[in-house]
């Protein structure tokens, strides 16, 4: 029998029309993230088999039109036009909102290219009284049509069957020969529904009432702190189970490798610098994955939009936008996925100091290190009331962030010269009970996104800091770097003491020199390298490295992490660049050097001079 | 008048947007001549507002709403 071959289903609508699901539905587990060739623009791409049929189907971003203004989008649209073309365009519209659904729609219609349509929501359609006479909408486009339910699995069966037939180009003629402005499109689209739609009843969503409360003047922002404060009590409490799990696996694994390979050079590297590095970067997935399995339920619900909605006025004013707030929480994170998730921001003034200023937010590499640095000036058993007084510097540190981050916005939106006006056009949806599985693929995506992106970069500069940790500039010596006293030889040790007189003004000696070099592929090494420096068998053990740095005296007696020193430290890591990782995403997204190299300097900058005020404050 | 002019709960058409950087993300978004909006809800501090447009939800600054010229219905129609 004849190979038939792949066939190549291009999947596009507007957002919020139910396209994810779908697109689940069809694929199931069978995805994964490509890369549209020499941008960064992200497809995700599944398969499934139908009729001895492989179908390839490429998911689009969700857009309202098709417009390539910006390179970005000029880079979207080409999946359409790419060597194979597509067989069809699968196109998905919301039923209940059908004539701005078919906008973007009547514009794809123009290319030749086949297309299939999916009608989906039909039950709030129904509930708003609209109907559509399916039949007749076949006849007018000239294409097939299917209703689908993908929450129950209705239609799945009957698309996918459909796809693996040819398909037929739609003949309506949307415009005119020499008019296809926006207009004269929806004057076409209008006829149409005139001639396929009815609207028997009007009756009010639900959604219009939840509004009233969420974006109350004072509910609506009571709720929002609410959210935030459940929010973030998840990521720390949920998230430490897995992380206590992840730790003792990979020092398990440590020892186990310890145990059985041979030594040399090689087994150092393996275990002080791969092992190491790689499990820096998987003990911030649970933090990470619960953070995203909530922006998602809030996304997916219809929640975030109502965020955004209240929060633009006080953000515009900084020189943000409403669409600023997912990128800001986000970074409480991770400032690499929140970069990238800043997307959506459609003026470059805004979204440019969004990612500009995320990275201030407190990301939860900086989280090791301030538990370190608290429990050193701090005693776990002081309390103010019922509040932990630890809990309460700690919490200080996140707003110390947040309030950095708003600062420098309003700064840089004084800085960045741009003439076009920023503007806030956003779609409100209507409220859903979660999409669950939308919501575990979102997440399962965005974790996987950020082990790839980040675990490259936090992968190589770990092995190169471990190579300059153990190694020094005299040959004879090549040493172990669990041996503490050779450090201050060690290449890292001789630049620790280059940087010396530079950050003496700030409280800090060669040692913490040495771990501010190493936090450069993350800031939580800061916690491994002062092991190190203090020779702590077990890396994970915050008490002995804490007791052993405070036992830590200056030539006249004097503690040397007195609480100037480390609040100094503690203010240095809240502002300072250190994180290659966001270094490099931000120049994929801005397409330049220069904007990386200005946040590098602004930070630190920044960091250098925060940490010099407390010093000399509390020093 | 213009959009802004509106209270919430009153029914206009939409009869012209003027040129500006947004006029097209406003056509995209349905704001093109003969549409039907309301404006039904106000963010705090009175801005962003939210519009029924035809079939859905669309909210904008005040500043993009005062591009979009409209016509109030009757309100013997719009009831």
């Amino acid at each position: 029998m004849e190979e038939q071959k792949e066939l190549k289903i291009v999947l596009a609508g507007n957002p919020n029309c139910g396209k994810s699901s779908l697109f689940n539905s069809l694929t199931g587990l069978k995805q994964k993230i490509t890369n549209v060739p020499g941008t960064t623009i992200e497809n995700k791409v599944g398969s499934f088999k139908v009729d001895g049929r492989k179908v390839e189907l490429i998911d689009t971003p969700g857009t309202y039109s098709f417009n390539p203004k910006s390179l970005d989008e000029k880079e979207a649209v080409k999946v359409f036009f790419d060597n194979p073309l597509p067989d069809a365009i699968l196109y998905v519209a919301d039923a209940a909102n059908l004539k701005r659904n078919l906008f973007y729609f009547s514009q794809l219609a123009q290319h030749g290219i086949p297309m299939v349509l999916v009608l989906t929501m039909l039950d709030i359609a129904d509930f708003k009284g609209f109907e559509i006479d399916i039949d007749r909408l076949e006849k007018e486009l000239g294409i097939r049509i299917f209703k689908v339910n993908a929450r129950a699995g209705e239609g799945i069966a009957e698309v996918k069957k459909a796809l693996a037939q040819s398909q037929f180009v739609p003949h309506y003629a949307f415009g005119s020969e020499e008019d296809h402005t926006h207009e004269s499109h929806f004057i076409s689209i209008n006829k149409l529904l005139n001639k396929t739609t009815t609207l028997k009843s009007k009756r009010e969503l639900v959604s219009n009432k939840i509004d009233a409360w969420a974006t109350h003047p004072v509910l609506g922002y009571l709720m929002f702190s609410v959210v935030l404060l459940v929010i973030f009590q998840s990521v720390f409490t949920l998230a430490s189970y897995p992380m206590d799990w992840i730790e003792n696996g990979f020092s398990l694994l440590s020892e186990w490798l310890t145990s059985v390979l041979p030594d040399g050079w090689l087994k150092k590297l393996i275990i002080n610098g791969l092992v190491a590095g790689i499990a820096g970067v998987v003990v911030f997935v649970p933090q990470i994955a619960i953070l995203f399995f909530f922006m998602g339920l809030l996304e997916d619900t219809g929640y975030m939009a109502r965020v955004s909605f209240i929060m633009d006025k006080m953000l515009r004013g900084l020189g943000l936008s409403g669409k600023s707030v997912v990128p800001l929480l986000s970074g409480a994170a991770c400032a690499i996925p929140a970069i990238m998730s800043t997307r959506n921001i459609e003026n470059w003034k805004d979204r440019l100091i969004t990612i500009m200023v995320t990275p201030l937010m407190s990301c939860s590499a900086r989280l090791p290190v301030y538990t370190l640095l608290i429990s050193m000036v701090i005693p776990s058993d002081k309390f103010v009331g019922i509040v932990s007084v630890q809990a309460l510097l700690m919490l200080g540190m996140y707003v110390l962030g947040t309030v950095a981050a708003l600062v420098a916005a309003v700064v840089f939106k004084w800085i960045i010269k741009h003439d076009v006006p920023s503007y806030f056009i956003m779609e409100l949806p209507v409220y859903h009970a979660p999409r669950w599985k939308n919501i575990w693929m979102n997440m399962w995506q965005k974790s996987r996104s950020f082990v790839a992106e980040a675990g490259k970069v936090i992968l190589i500069v770990s092995i190169v800091l471990w190579f300059l940790a153990s190694y020094g500039p005299r040959p004879e010596q090549t040493f172990s770097i669990q041996e503490s006293e050779h450090l201050d030889e060690s290449y890292a040790g001789y630049f620790g003491k280059a940087i010396e007189p530079a950050i003496k003004p700030i409280g800090f000696n060669w040692k913490i020199g040495i771990a501010l070099i190493t936090s450069f592929a993350a800031r939580e090494v800061f916690v491994g390298t002062m092991s190190t420096i203090y020779s702590v068998g077990d890396e994970e053990n915050f008490d002995q490295i804490r007791d052993k740095m405070r036992k830590d005296t200056l030539a006249n007696g004097d503690q040397v992490y007195s609480i100037g020193v480390v609040l100094s430290l503690m203010v240095f890591y809240a502002f300072a660049m250190q994180c290659m990782g966001t270094l490099a995403v931000v120049y994929k997204e801005t397409k330049s050097w220069k904007w990386p190299a200005i946040q590098f300097v602004y930070m630190t900058v920044l960091a250098y001079i925060g940490s010099w005020i407390t010093f000399n404050l509390f020093g | 008048m213009k959009l802004t002019e509106l209270h919430i709960g009153q029914i206009a058409r939409i009869q012209s947007v003027a040129e500006s950087q947004f006029k097209e993300k406003l056509q995209e978004m349905g704001c093109i001549p003969g549409s039907l909006i309301k404006p039904i809800l106000k963010a705090p501090f009175g801005d962003p507002i939210a519009y029924e447009l035809e079939e859905y939800t669309l909210s904008m600054r005040k500043q993009e709403a005062d591009t979009v010229e409209v016509r109030v219905l009757d309100p013997l129609f719009s009831s």
